[in-house]
């Protein structure tokens, strides 16, 4: 769906940039074949991006203006409604906010109201980031026992961190669609403060 | 005797020859200042033009070796350590992640495409670039 609105919108100047925050090339390149994209779709294996733009769940969309502002924050918000029946959001209405920015420049906040509506890091989820970067290094040279007891570290720290909770199944030969993400998913995700400015939501999450 | 130690920052690993003393990382000087670019000058903890105080050198010093713990502790920096696996990653101070984040100017990163080539976020200056961070997770 991204690679539809690039090509609708492009000419005004607008550009998606994807980023996979997966363990490698594998699992996303399917999504990656499939869209044929033409603007940046990248791979961030080490979650450098997470950490910077402080993630903390699949998907998040920032909105970054022309001088490099970020003038909408982290967003939980999805390109389609296949997944609607679980999330509870529609595409549509967000799709629309997007058509918005690009023609007319409209919908961009403003930096107080940006700041307002921020997911921030604390000591404990700084922590945590180094302690998945450590784990996954550890699980890379083979050492499987010292990465899962990292891991375990960094969810105790952020639990509420599904890049590092969730992202980290594939890697201890969890399913990310199966029985520990249903435990995962009763804790409840990360609060979403932009989820009050964005108003996607049509049903409850059901999961 | 010293040995091999990985320290991962930024999504980078480097090797640096160290020692382990009970539960302190004690990393040769000259392996940190090339592997993290820290190094100990008058001023105190120095990387680059920005230096730590050093109040208590004795926590920080041993020999030709730095305490890796207490760099940490002096830079605000929060450090994951398995002392048994000689491994180690540094992360982003919380203070400096704040003020980016509230400064509200998008860090800059640069990554791999699925095709071998690289992006960079700021080579798109002067464009409404849409952020979409996924996982096939």
């Amino acid at each position: 769906m991204w690679q539809a609105l690039y090509e609708e919108l492009g000419a005004f100047g607008f550009v998606p940039i994807t980023v996979a925050l997966d363990r490698n090339a594998d699992g996303p390149r399917p999504f990656v074949e499939n869209a044929k994209p033409t603007h940046p779709s990248l791979l961030d294996t080490e979650h450098v991006l997470a950490e910077r733009f402080h993630i903390v769940n699949v998907p998040t969309l920032i909105w970054i203006d022309e001088r490099g502002a970020i003038v909408r924050p982290q967003d939980n918000q999805f390109g389609t409604d296949t997944f609607t029946k679980f999330h509870g959001k529609a595409s549509g209405p967000y799709l629309d906010l997007v058509r918005a920015w690009a023609r007319e420049g409209k919908g961009a906040l403003a930096p107080d109201d940006v700041r307002k509506h921020q997911q921030l890091p604390n000591a404990a989820s700084q922590l945590a980031r180094a302690e998945r970067a450590l784990a996954w290094q550890l699980h890379r040279v083979g050492r499987s026992a010292a990465a899962e007891r990292h891991f375990q570290r960094a969810a105790e720290l952020a639990p509420k961190d599904w890049t590092i909770r969730r992202g980290s199944m594939p890697i201890l030969g969890q399913n990310p669609f199966g029985p520990e993400f249903f435990e995962l998913a009763k804790q409840g995700p990360a609060e979403f403060p932009m989820d009050a400015v964005t108003k996607t939501r049509i049903a409850p999450r059901a999961i | 005797m010293l040995e091999t130690f990985t320290l991962i920052e930024d999504g980078r690993a480097h090797e640096a020859r160290g020692s382990v003393a009970g539960e302190r990382a004690l990393i040769d000087a000259a392996a940190l200042r090339s592997a993290l670019g820290y190094e100990l000058k008058p001023e105190g903890l120095c990387r680059g033009e920005l230096c730590f105080p050093v109040r208590d050198r004795a926590a920080l010093v041993a020999g030709a070796a730095i305490d890796l713990a207490e760099l940490a502790r002096i830079t605000g920096r929060p450090l994951a350590l398995d002392v048994t696996e000689r491994a180690a990653a540094l992360g982003t101070a919380l203070e400096d992640r704040l003020a980016s984040l509230r400064g509200l100017e998008a860090p800059d990163f640069t990554l791999p495409d699925f095709s071998g080539g690289t992006h960079t976020l700021s080579a798109y200056r002067g464009k409404k670039v849409l952020l979409i961070a996924y996982a096939s997770w």
